[in-house]
């Protein structure tokens, strides 16, 4: 409710008047409402606090070995287990069930599932933000290209070929064209370039699609037209004006996007396993899931990782949404508005529910 | 442009002549990547046989003549009917002919639960907008969209199956049924042989699947459907609805639910692509006879006159749903014109 009210609120506290006659920086803007929303909506919080809690774990994980090897002499690890050792005791041939040492059970080589899910974090989450990144650094380039100079001969041919491009790439099921790739780069390149090209080839278009229709929306508004009466340069325009708005939309798609490729990923290495001397998730669902059903607790380990990180980034980027997308924010203020219930003019103090 | 028939049988053959373009793009990106990603596939579906075998392999598929003539070659099959064969020489088409029908089959179903349950709870969140069902609803679907589509194929498959006593591996218990498959449609085929039991088997063999397909994009429907209510709801046509005294049901269902469709459809082309993807992995672990099957298999025996087959079958699928989220977008909403 809190929620709804504060955005409500900051919708309509936005300044009636001419907007160079107030000047207000929108990226402290930005920041003070994404805070606020934090505060009020529960799920976002919780996104927020579960993508951090994951960002510095996978940190660490990579981190401390070196750091406490280089200061102590010997490295320490946050791994409660070594993700690979075979002990070579103790271990009874069958998988064990979670227990109060192994909190996920283990595996038949007696190898901790807990361990093992947490080594894996790093590799997972670089993957998300790797990929994407690239498709964005590709996609928006081509949707820039392809929005911001549409006029002239060579600037419609331009947008026409990369539109025609992207709709061939966009025409093949992402699931498909990526494991396919994978399977078809895996002869040339080591799998895990292999999958990062096949996500790559297959995520850019979408960039494109989007980039492309915000900068068409961009370039028609009047601070567009204004810049360019007031002498202001195309490169100065791209910039300071349409860059910069397209920061927005861009954060929103590339939060849920990130957890949509380790989806992805995961799947693809679930079909195509990457070498068992990787630590993956998708290859460990693969691997252990033929101990289903009595070992449960396999599959239940890596399973649990990538839903909470893809539901982590989901919550936070859905709530981002809620506060940068101006159609969300417009519907939350009308129905605040048109509610039967008066709406308390100042919302700002009482975050609570 | 217009409304008439006319306008949208001229709609359809425009967006047809489109798909040329795409297609022939789609045929020359899947063979540039398989044949210069594999230079060799003799070698790959052989990896011990003697250097004559590999020669004579080599000769047989045309692998040691320039690119270009591989292609032309490829094309020109195609257009004859020729997809190519898989490396023991079957044909590719027959296979993949007989595979579409299920696939289609399992996508329709899950399109039908997606679109049943997703509008549903759409409604209901938009109805609750910012209080408890409302939030219930998001962290749904929001799991849906986080849980793998494979993790949830496997639960449903392994624990769940067994649990509701329904049967999985297959479209039928008894492969092949005991009764003529013309169509390949498993349900359609049991209804057209008159058979109860065949229809009850064939469609618990399917919910199943159909499920796990649908729960990835279920989220997004739901999501759809509830921001679009958002925009509808608070709009003067819904509060002299209200004021006449309908019952809230009908405003909520009959007055902004037509409206917000507008938007859910436009999703719905989209969603078919992430559904028809998602068959590759839903239809190998329930073992259903479809495409993505197919597919699957095509990829581990690099079986690429099957794999890039497959791709244009998908792509085609892709282009096809999106024409016909167009069309419906065109019967919902009176205002849009077909051009």
């Amino acid at each position: 409710m809190s929620a709804t009210r504060a955005a409500a609120d900051s919708a309509r506290s936005e300044p009636a008047g001419p907007p160079h006659v107030v000047r207000r920086s929108r990226a402290g803007d930005v920041l003070l409402e994404s805070l606020r929303t934090l505060r009020a909506n529960v799920l976002t919080l919780a996104g927020f606090v579960i993508t951090v809690v994951l960002g510095v774990t996978a940190v660490l994980v990579v981190v401390v070995p070196p750091v406490t090897h280089f200061l102590l002499g010997h490295a320490l690890s946050i791994l409660p287990y070594d993700p690979t050792a075979v002990p070579a005791t103790g271990g009874t041939g069958y998988p064990q069930p979670p227990s109060g040492q192994h909190w996920f059970g283990t595996d038949e080589l007696h190898r901790d599932v807990l361990s093992r899910v947490v080594a894996a974090l790093p590799l997972d989450l670089t993957i998300g933000i790797v990929v994407t990144g690239l498709a964005i650094f590709i996609g928006a380039g081509l949707g820039l290209v392809a929005g911001f100079w549409e006029q002239g001969p060579v600037g419609r041919a331009t947008s026409a070929t990369i539109l025609r491009i992207t709709d061939v790439f966009l025409a093949f099921p992402t699931l498909v064209l990526a494991i396919a790739l994978t399977a078809i780069f895996g002869h040339s390149v080591d799998v895990l370039t292999a999958v990062v090209i096949a996500l790559t080839v297959t995520w850019w278009p979408y960039y494109v699609r989007i980039v492309r229709g915000e900068v068409l929306v961009i370039k028609q508004q009047g601070y567009i037209h204004a810049a360019r009466l007031a002498g202001l340069s195309e490169a100065r325009i791209l910039v300071r004006h349409v860059l910069r708005n397209l920061l927005e939309p861009l954060t929103v798609y590339a939060t849920l996007d990130v957890g949509t490729v380790i989806v992805t990923f995961s799947t693809v290495t679930f079909v195509l396993p990457l070498p068992t001397s990787v630590i993956e998730w998708g290859s460990m669902v693969n691997l252990y899931q033929s101990q289903l059903p009595a070992g449960w607790w396999l599959v239940a380990g890596p399973g649990l990782a990538i839903f909470a990180t893809v539901l982590g980034l989901s919550l936070l980027g859905d709530g981002l949404r809620d506060v940068l997308d101006p159609r969300t924010r417009r519907a939350f203020a009308k129905e605040a508005q048109t509610s039967t219930a008066p709406a308390p003019v100042t919302t700002l103090s009482d975050g609570g529910e | 442009m217009g409304r008439s028939l006319t306008d949208l049988a001229f709609f359809i053959g425009v967006r047809l002549l489109e798909l040329i373009p795409v297609v022939f793009g789609v045929i020359l990106l899947m063979f540039l990547f398989t044949h210069l990603a594999v230079s060799d596939p003799c070698a790959s579906w052989y990896p011990h046989a003697k250097k004559a075998v590999l020669d004579a392999c080599r000769n047989y598929y045309g692998f040691n003549q320039p690119l270009t003539d591989q292609f032309f070659r490829y094309v020109s099959g195609l257009l004859a009917g020729n997809w190519g064969t898989d490396s023991n020489g079957a044909a590719v088409y027959p296979v993949i002919a007989a595979s579409l029908p299920p696939t289609i089959e399992l996508v329709l179903a899950s399109l039908l639960i997606m679109i049943v349950f997703g509008i549903a709870l759409g409604v209901l969140a938009a109805q609750f907008a910012g209080r408890w069902p409302d939030h219930l609803v998001r962290v749904f679907y929001l799991s849906g969209w986080a849980a793998p589509t494979y993790i949830v194929a496997i639960l449903l498959d392994i624990f769940v199956a067994p649990a509701l006593g329904f049967p999985t591996g297959g479209a039928f218990t008894q492969n092949p049924p005991p009764f003529n498959q013309p169509t390949h449609f498993s349900v359609i085929d049991a209804l057209l042989a008159g058979s109860v039991s065949g229809t009850v088997d064939a469609l618990s063999h399917l919910v199943l699947p159909a499920i796990a397909l649908a729960f990835l994009n279920l989220g997004i429907i739901t999501r759809m459907t509830r921001s679009s209510m958002l925009e509808v709801l608070p709009l003067d046509f819904i509060k002299s609805a209200r004021m006449k005294g309908i019952s809230e049901n009908a405003v909520l269902y009959r007055h902004a639910l037509r409206n917000s469709l507008i938007t859910t459809t436009t999703i719905l082309g989209f969603t078919a692509s992430g559904l028809l993807a998602s068959t590759v992995v839903v239809e190998e672990i329930f073992r259903w006879p479809g495409i993505g099957d197919y597919s699957f298999t095509a990829i581990y025996d690099n079986n690429f006159s099957g794999l890039i087959g497959v791709t244009i079958v998908f792509a085609i699928a892709v282009v096809v749903a999106n024409l016909v989220a167009d069309i419906l977008y065109g019967v919902i909403d009176p205002r849009v014109e077909w051009r």
